[in-house]
């Protein structure tokens, strides 16, 4: 297991410098310098070189490069022009509020998503598995942004159900003094049994969680679909069936079992969609998480918070998909005899 | 009828008997590929379609609903949604061409060299292509167009640019496929040079998973493209995007909701006929993924 690990942790960190090198490339070798972007419309030479000796742009690439590296290993992702913090302390606090998102939208899919593909695959072609495939081939062409305020038109503009953006209701967030251990809000507020502000939270998540699960929703269950049918062709299979095993543990217990690796996976590639997916959702339904924070940075010109959160959430996707392979060695007994 | 004239006769019939064979069990293809066609001819012929000029302002008629006269109602300058929606379409096509096509310009030539040399260049291609994938797909472009300045030619740079290694990918797999073939190793023997074998031989041998692919992204880029409007990075006002006119009806949308559904719409639209085409065509191309479905 440890070499397995070393040796996955490694690609990882080989993959890690590379998409430093691409983020360093953003930040100080394109054209459209940051500097310009930093300073807004035209600013003077004088004050352009000022700027580029002041953040150390002035030196040789090379030594702007591993310059670089050393402060990103120290946890230095630069610092936010907007608010003069360092970025990592703006990522950690909007990371709770993209992760309260996304894994509740996992989970929803994998709940919902991984049991439909697998009845979809024992009946094929029935009008269940039929319609599957075009809500997949419908679900891939419709643009994140627009399902967004369809549902804020249904659920808040028509029907009042829900509310239409935020985190929490303002008076709520004022009243409420829940600390924030996780930064999850729905479990913070379940531990501390603040059930106002858990009641608040639970209504405004439903909408942008309801919409990435919509997403990738029809995707999971066409792969796991897929995957199940090829499955169900193998001969153990066909054994167990022969043996008189009831249908239920031959799909959930034995096929599904199967189809696990692959499925893993598809899972954690989701998971870092939906990382990048939730910039545009978050951006809708004005959710205080990363992907709304990043569009903001754009729109402010604050470059090196735009470059931090995007390394950041490379690390993350990255980082999942290393748990991922660690995972594979747990459920494959395979890896484990090797 | 002359033995000439017969022999003249049966290549089209056989076509004729293909094609009719294959939009009766590609229905999808064809509905696709018909809604395709409706999107194009509306792209090409827009002037004389829309009903308005797009970008005809008129304040008496701003926030108008659905009417006899403004079919698709009008937005906050008053400009008629659906003549902006039929010009919308020239600005799509245009992203999913560009796109497709910049990123198989990139991604093409490294998959060919990779594949055809091998060894250690093959590793640090292929390596660097990997790093481009191991971003969360929409936040390359977002950081790429962020650093280069919003603007419609370089969010479409960036799209193809963070797109560009699944070409790489696909034309490696099909260039190894193809490069110990007897006729790569005959014209080796001959004396032909690398480069006129890699561009006359291995590049037309590997266009089919090229050309599949390609069919299937380009419904992809106009998504991305139209997402990177939205949050305004990618086209600027006075162009007509669809994207775009979604994001600039934004704060209107509760009271005004024809303003966002019909673009919104008229993305779902294009992008579900290119992606049926696109199915179409890798059934096509590509049988074997046909019969594992």
């Amino acid at each position: 297991m440890a070499r397995y690990a070393a040796q996955r942790l490694l690609l990882m960190i080989g993959i890690l410098l590379g998409v430093l090198t691409i983020t360093f490339i953003l930040s100080r070798v394109l054209p459209g310098s940051p500097v310009e972007l930093m300073l807004g419309h035209r600013p003077t030479p004088e004050l352009i070189e000022a700027t580029k000796k002041e953040l150390g742009l002035d030196q040789p690439l090379i030594i702007q490069y591993f310059t670089y590296i050393g402060e990103v290993v120290q946890g230095e992702f630069g610092k936010s022009l907007r608010t003069g913090r360092p970025v990592l302390e703006e990522v950690g606090k909007r990371i709770g509020a993209t992760l309260e998102l996304t894994t509740l939208a996992i989970f929803f899919v994998v709940l919902i998503g991984v049991p439909l593909g697998v009845i979809s695959a024992v009946r094929q072609n029935s009008i269940l598995d039929n319609g599957l495939r075009a809500t997949t081939i419908a679900g891939m062409a419709f643009p994140a942004f627009m399902l967004a305020m369809m549902l804020q038109m249904l659920f808040y503009g028509e029907l009042g159900w829900l509310p239409l953006q935020g985190r929490l209701d303002s008076e709520v967030l004022l009243d409420s003094t829940f600390p924030r251990h996780t930064g999850f809000f729905l479990l913070d507020t379940l531990m501390t049994g603040d059930w106002r502000a858990f009641g608040s939270a639970a209504q405004h998540i439903v909408l942008p969680a309801l919409t990435l699960v919509i997403i990738t929703l029809a995707t999971v269950t066409r792969i796991t679909r897929n995957m199940m049918v090829e499955v169900l062709s193998e001969e153990f299979i066909r054994t167990a069936s022969a043996y008189g095993l009831p249908s239920r543990r031959i799909h959930y217990g034995y096929a599904l079992k199967a189809t696990l690796i692959p499925l893993l996976t598809v899972v954690g590639l989701t998971y870092g969609y939906l990382l990048g997916g939730a910039v545009v959702v978050e951006f809708v339904f004005d959710w205080p998480g990363l992907g709304g924070f990043m569009v903001f940075s754009i729109s402010q010109n604050d470059f090196p918070a735009v470059m931090g959160t995007t390394l950041f959430l490379a690390t993350a996707y990255l980082m999942i998909n290393l748990v991922v392979d660690l995972l594979y060695f747990v459920v494959d007994p395979r890896l484990r005899a090797q | 009828m002359s033995i000439l004239e017969t022999s003249d006769e049966v290549p089209t019939l056989a076509w004729r008997v293909k094609a009719k064979a294959f939009a009766a069990n590609n229905k999808l293809f064809v509905v696709g590929a018909t809604g395709f066609l409706f999107i194009l001819l509306c792209a090409i012929f827009a002037p004389l379609i829309a009903p308005y000029a797009p970008d005809k302002i008129d304040f008496s008629a701003r926030l108008q609903g659905p009417s006899w006269a403004h079919w698709m109602g009008t937005e906050k300058f008053g400009r008629d949604i659906l003549s902006r929606v039929i010009y919308g379409a020239q600005t799509s096509l245009i992203i999913g061409t560009a796109v497709t096509f910049i990123a198989i310009l990139i991604g093409a030539p490294i998959g060919i060299i990779a594949g055809y040399f091998g060894g250690r260049l093959d590793t640090l291609l292929m390596r660097v292509s990997d790093v481009f994938l191991a971003f969360p797909p929409l936040l390359l472009p977002i950081a790429i167009t962020a650093a280069l300045g919003s603007g419609l030619g370089n969010a479409m740079f960036a799209i193809a640019v963070s797109w560009f290694p699944w070409y790489a990918r696909i034309t490696r797999a099909a260039v190894l496929r193809i490069r110990t073939e007897p006729y790569i190793n005959a014209a080796r023997a001959m004396g032909v040079s690398h480069t006129r074998i890699m561009w006359r031989h291995v590049l037309p041998n590997s266009l089919t998973p090229i050309i599949v692919q390609g069919s299937m992204d380009f419904g992809f880029t106009i998504l991305a493209a139209a997402s990177l409007s939205f949050i305004g990075l990618g086209a600027t006002p006075p162009m007509i995007e669809w994207g775009l006119m979604a994001a600039t009806s934004r704060s209107m949308f509760l009271d005004a909701w024809w303003t966002v559904l019909f673009p919104g719409m008229a993305i779902f639209f294009t992008v579900l006929c290119v992606n049926l085409v696109g199915d179409g065509v890798r059934d096509v191309l590509d049988p074997k993924h046909g019969i594992k479905e």
